[in-house]
C-alpha cells in the first residue's frame, strides 16, 4: 500500500471509530424512555405495568426454583395489572462484572439483588432508585429492625434488606470431639479460640485449628468483622479517617500471627476467596472459622458438608456484630409505576410472613432447611417478627441446637454495618496486613497497620 | 473525417471512460474479497476498535450510566496514579514480563531445537508439548494450585524426595511472582514451540551441511545458522510475548488474589479491581489507557519489524 493509501485507510478507520463513539456517547447521554425519576408522591396511574426481576434460583436447584416459579405465578394472579416479563437466573445474583454494562445497555432488571458490601457504593453512585416516597405503602416496612439502615443515605431509602445476619464462630463438632474439646461448650474468648485451635492442629497432618481469609478483599472483610467484634472501628464516625490502627486492630492481627506462627494452628494454605475457606471447612479437618449462620446452610447445600457436624456460637468477646446479608434495589431508570410494582414483588416474595421465602410450611415440604435463625429482618416485638419466629419454630426441620448458642450469645449485641461506600477499596488495602501476618513470621503488626492507615486516609481524602 | 481525427476526437471521452470501466472491472473482480473484508472490518470495528475508543472516552469521564457523563479531564488518571497499589502493580507487571521472557522465551526455543533434531516420536512429543495450550487457562491455573499446595503439593513432594527444603510458592512475597511465571510459561509453551519449530523447518538443510563441513559444532551451528535464519520470527515472538505477558491477569486473579502483600498485583488485576470491585469503571479505563499506550509502543515496533520482513 502506498503512503497515501495508508492515509486513506487510516482516515476511514478513524471516521468509523469516531462515528461509533459519537453514536455511543449519544446513547449514553440520552435518558431512556422510561427514565422518569421517582418524585415524592408520584402518581401511580392505574394500568398494566411490566417489570423484570432477577435472582431466580438456577435450574440445578430444582426445589427452590419450583417454589420461586410458583410465587411468580401467584403474585401475577394476585396483581393482574403487574406483569413480570422476565425472571433471570444468572448466578451469582449480583455480578459486578456485568452490572454496569447491563445498566448502560438498558438490560438491568427492574428489581435487582445486591449484597451488603456493594450497597453503599450503589447508593453513592446513584445507581439505585430512591424508594423513600413509596416504602410506606408496604405493610411490613414499619417492622424492620436496624438492618434497613444499610440501605439509608442522607435520610433516603434505596433498597430493602431481605436477608440479614450477624457474625459468629462456626465450628465442627466432630473435630472438637476428636481433639478432646467439648462441642457443647465452644470458646467464648479469643484466648480460648487460640487454645482450642492448638489442640485441633495437634490432631495431625491436615488438621487446621482456625481458618481465615487473606486476599481478594475477603481478608479485609474478615479483619473488619473481627475488629468490630473487639469493639474497634474501621473509620471514624464521620467516615473521614481510618480508625483501625488501635489496640483492637493490633489484637486482631497479633492473635492471627500467634496462631499461625507460634502455635502453628492455622495451616499453611492461604484462603484467598470465599469458596476456598468454605471448601476447607466442608472438608472436615478444619475446626473453626468466622462466619454467620448462613455459612452452615452454605456448607450443607453448596459444599456437601456433613451438616449435623457443624454448629455456630456467638462471636468471642463480641461488642458489636458485623452485619451481613443482602437485599433488593430498584433500577434507577424505572418509572414510579414500575417502582411500586417492584416493591410489591419484593414484599410478596421476601418480606411477607407465610409467603415466598418466609413460607416455612412449603419449604419444609420441599425438603428445604427451616429453623435457621435468619433472615433476621424484623424487630422481635413487631407483628411480622413474631409471626416469622412462630412459623419458623413450628416448621423447623434443622436441629435448633446447631444455632442456639449463637442466638443466645448474640442477644443484645448491636449490629454494625459496612465501613461506608468505599468498603471494597478499604478491604483491598486491609488484605495486605492480613496476608502479611499469615505469610511472614517477622510481620511487624504496628507497621502494617500504620501503612494501611496511611493508605486508607489517602483514599478517603481523595474521595472527599 | 480521417482516422487520426476520429482518434483525437474520441480521445477525451476515452480518457474519462477507460479508467472508470477499469475501476468497475476491478471492483467486480474483487467483490468477494471486499465482502470478506467488510465482515472482518465490522467485527474489528465492533469488538476491538469501538471498545478501545470507548475506553479512551470513559477514561476522561465520570459516569454512573444513569445520568449524563461528566468530563473530568485527567482526574481518573490522577486517582489511579495516587493509588497505593499503582506502583506495585507496574513493578510486578514489568517483573513478570521480564521473568516470563527469560523462561517463556528461551524454553520454547530450546524445546523446538530439540524436537527439530529428533528423528523418532517427533509428532507424539509435539502433541505432548502442545497439550497444555488445549486446556482452558482456568483449568491449567487451578492444576498448579494443587501443585503449589504447601503440605501435599507435587512440587514440595518432589523437593522432599531430593531432600530439599519445601518452598512457600504462592505464600511468600519472594516466590509468589515467580510461581505465577512458571504457570504462565507452562500454559504458553506449546504455541511458542510450534511457531519456532515451523521456523526451524524452513531453514535449508544445506546451510547446516556446509557449516558441518566447515567444522562447526552444535552450538556454533545454532549461533551461526539457526539464530540468523530465525532472527525475524524470534524478534516478532519477543514483541508479541511482551504485549501478551504485560496483560497478565488470570494467574494472580485465580492463584493469589494479588497477594501476599500486593506482591502479585498486576496492572490488569488492578484494572479489574477498579472496574468491578471498587465500582470505578472510569478509573479502570484510565489504567487501561495507560497500559494501552505502553503496549502500543511495542505493537508499533512489531508492525515495523513485520513490514521490514515483507519488504
Amino acid at each position: 500500500m502506498t503512503r497515501s493509501g495508508y492515509r486513506r485507510t487510516a482516515g476511514l478507520l478513524l471516521a468509523t471509530a469516531l462515528g461509533l463513539t459519537a453514536s455511543a456517547c449519544g446513547s449514553g447521554d440520552e435518558p431512556a424512555q422510561n427514565n422518569a425519576r421517582p418524585t415524592a408522591g408520584g402518581s401511580a396511574a392505574a394500568g398494566p405495568v411490566s417489570i423484570t426481576v432477577n435472582c431466580m434460583p438456577p435450574k440445578t436447584n430444582k426445589a427452590q426454583r419450583a417454589t420461586f416459579q410458583e410465587d411468580l405465578d401467584a403474585f401475577q394472579k394476585l396483581n393482574p395489572n403487574i406483569k413480570i416479563e422476565k425472571a433471570t437466573d444468572a448466578f451469582p445474583c449480583y455480578e459486578p462484572r456485568t452490572f454496569e454494562a447491563k445498566l448502560a445497555g438498558g438490560q438491568l432488571e427492574t428489581v435487582f439483588y445486591v449484597n451488603f458490601p456493594n450497597v453503599g457504593r450503589l447508593m453513592e453512585s446513584g445507581q439505585a432508585a430512591d424508594l423513600t416516597p413509596y416504602v410506606d405503602e408496604l405493610k411490613t416496612f414499619k417492622d424492620y429492625n436496624a438492618s434497613i439502615d444499610i440501605f439509608k443515605k442522607d435520610g433516603k431509602i434505596y433498597g430493602l434488606p431481605t436477608d440479614g445476619y450477624g457474625m459468629g464462630l462456626v465450628y465442627n463438632r466432630d473435630v472438637f470431639t476428636k481433639a478432646g474439646l467439648d462441642p457443647s461448650n465452644p470458646p467464648k474468648t479469643w484466648a480460648e479460640v487460640q487454645a482450642a485451635a492448638k489442640k485441633i492442629a495437634a490432631l495431625g497432618p491436615g488438621y487446621v485449628g482456625f481458618g481465615e481469609y487473606s486476599g481478594n478483599n475477603v481478608g479485609g472483610w474478615h479483619f473488619t468483622a473481627s475488629l468490630y467484634g473487639r469493639g474497634g472501628d474501621v473509620l471514624t464516625p464521620d467516615g473521614k479517617k481510618a480508625a483501625f490502627n488501635t489496640p483492637e486492630g493490633q489484637a486482631v492481627l497479633e492473635n492471627l500471627k500467634q496462631m499461625r506462627w507460634t502455635d502453628n494452628s492455622m495451616g499453611s494454605k492461604l484462603y484467598i476467596d470465599w469458596p476456598s475457606l468454605m471448601k476447607a471447612m466442608a472438608g472436615g479437618k478444619m475446626g473453626m472459622m468466622l462466619g454467620a449462620p448462613d455459612v452452615l446452610i452454605g456448607l450443607r447445600n453448596d459444599f456437601q458438608a456433613k451438616f449435623e457436624n457443624y454448629q455456630i456460637t456467638a462471636l468471642p468477646e463480641a461488642k458489636a456484630l458485623f452485619n451481613g446479608g443482602a437485599g433488593y434495589m430498584i433500577n434507577p431508570k424505572a418509572t414510579p409505576e414500575q417502582i411500586r410494582a417492584g416493591l410489591k414483588w419484593i414484599e410478596y416474595e421476601f418480606l411477607t410472613p407465610g409467603k415466598g421465602q418466609l413460607d416455612y410450611v412449603r419449604a419444609k415440604g420441599a425438603d428445604l432447611t427451616v429453623g435457621q435463625p435468619y433472615p433476621d429482618l424484623y424487630g422481635a416485638d413487631t407483628p411480622s417478627g413474631q409471626e416469622v419466629l412462630k412459623l419458623r419454630s413450628e416448621n423447623a426441620n434443622v436441629d435448633p441446637a446447631q444455632f442456639a448458642l449463637w442466638v443466645e450469645g448474640s442477644k443484645g449485641i448491636p449490629p454494625k454495618a459496612e465501613p461506608g461506600p468505599y468498603a471494597q477499596e478499604i478491604y483491598a488495602i486491609l488484605d495486605t496486613p492480613m496476608s502479611a501476618v499469615l505469610t511472614r513470621q517477622d510481620a511487624d503488626v504496628a507497621k502494617l497497620l500504620s501503612d494501611a492507615e496511611a493508605k486508607v486516609n489517602a483514599l478517603l481524602e481523595k474521595k472527599g | 473525417m480521417t482516422a487520426t481525427s476520429m482518434r483525437v476526437s474520441r480521445s477525451p471521452r476515452g480518457s474519462r471512460g477507460r479508467p472508470a470501466t477499469k475501476r468497475r472491472r476491478e471492483v467486480r473482480r474483487n467483490i468477494t474479497a471486499y465482502g470478506f473484508l467488510c465482515g472482518a472490518l465490522i467485527c474489528f470495528a465492533f469488538f476491538s476498535w469501538y471498545p478501545m475508543v470507548w475506553e479512551v472516552v470513559l477514561s476522561f469521564q465520570q459516569t454512573n450510566f444513569v445520568d449524563p457523563p461528566i468530563w473530568v479531564g485527567l482526574e481518573n488518571f490522577v486517582t489511579v496514579f495516587q493509588d497505593a497499589a499503582f506502583g506495585p502493580a507496574w513493578k510486578n507487571t514489568v517483573m513478570f514480563t521480564v521473568l516470563a521472557l527469560i523462561f517463556g522465551y528461551g524454553v520454547p526455543f530450546v524445546i523446538a531445537l530439540v524436537l527439530n533434531e529428533l528423528r523418532h516420536a517427533r509428532a507424539y512429543l509435539r502433541f505432548v508439548v502442545y497439550l497444555p495450550v488445549m486446556l482452558p487457562p482456568a483449568v491449567g491455573v487451578l492444576l498448579f494450585q494443587w501443585f503449589y499446595e504447601p503440605e501435599y503439593g507435587l512440587f514440595n513432594q518432589i523437593l522432599g524426595f531430593f531432600r530439599l527444603p519445601a518452598l512457600d510458592w504462592l505464600n511468600s512475597t519472594d516466590t509468589a511472582l515467580v510461581s505465577l511465571v512458571i504457570v504462565s510459561t507452562w500454559m504458553n509453551l506449546g504455541t511458542g514451540t510450534l511457531i519456532y519449530l515451523a521456523a526451524l523447518q524452513t531453514i535449508p538443510g544445506e546451510l547446516y551441511e556446509a557449516a558441518e563441513l566447515d567444522g562447526a559444532g552444535i552450538f556454533k551451528r545454532i549461533w551461526h545458522v539457526t539464530i540468523p535464519q530465525t532472527k525475524l520470527i524470534l524478534l516478532v515472538m519477543l514483541l508479541l510475548q511482551i504485549v501478551a505477558t504485560m496483560q497478565v491477569f488470570i494467574e494472580p486473579y485465580l492463584l493469589t488474589g494479588g497477594g501476599p502483600e500486593n506482591s502479585t498485583v498486576s496492572v490488569v488485576y488492578l484494572m479489574y479491581q477498579y472496574a468491578f470491585n471498587f465500582g470505578n469503571i472510569n478509573g479502570g479505563n484510565a489504567l487501561g489507557v495507560m497500559l494501552m499506550i505502553v503496549l502500543m509502543v511495542f505493537s508499533a515496533i512489531y508492525l515495523r519489524v513485520s513490514r521490514e520482513d515483507k519488504s
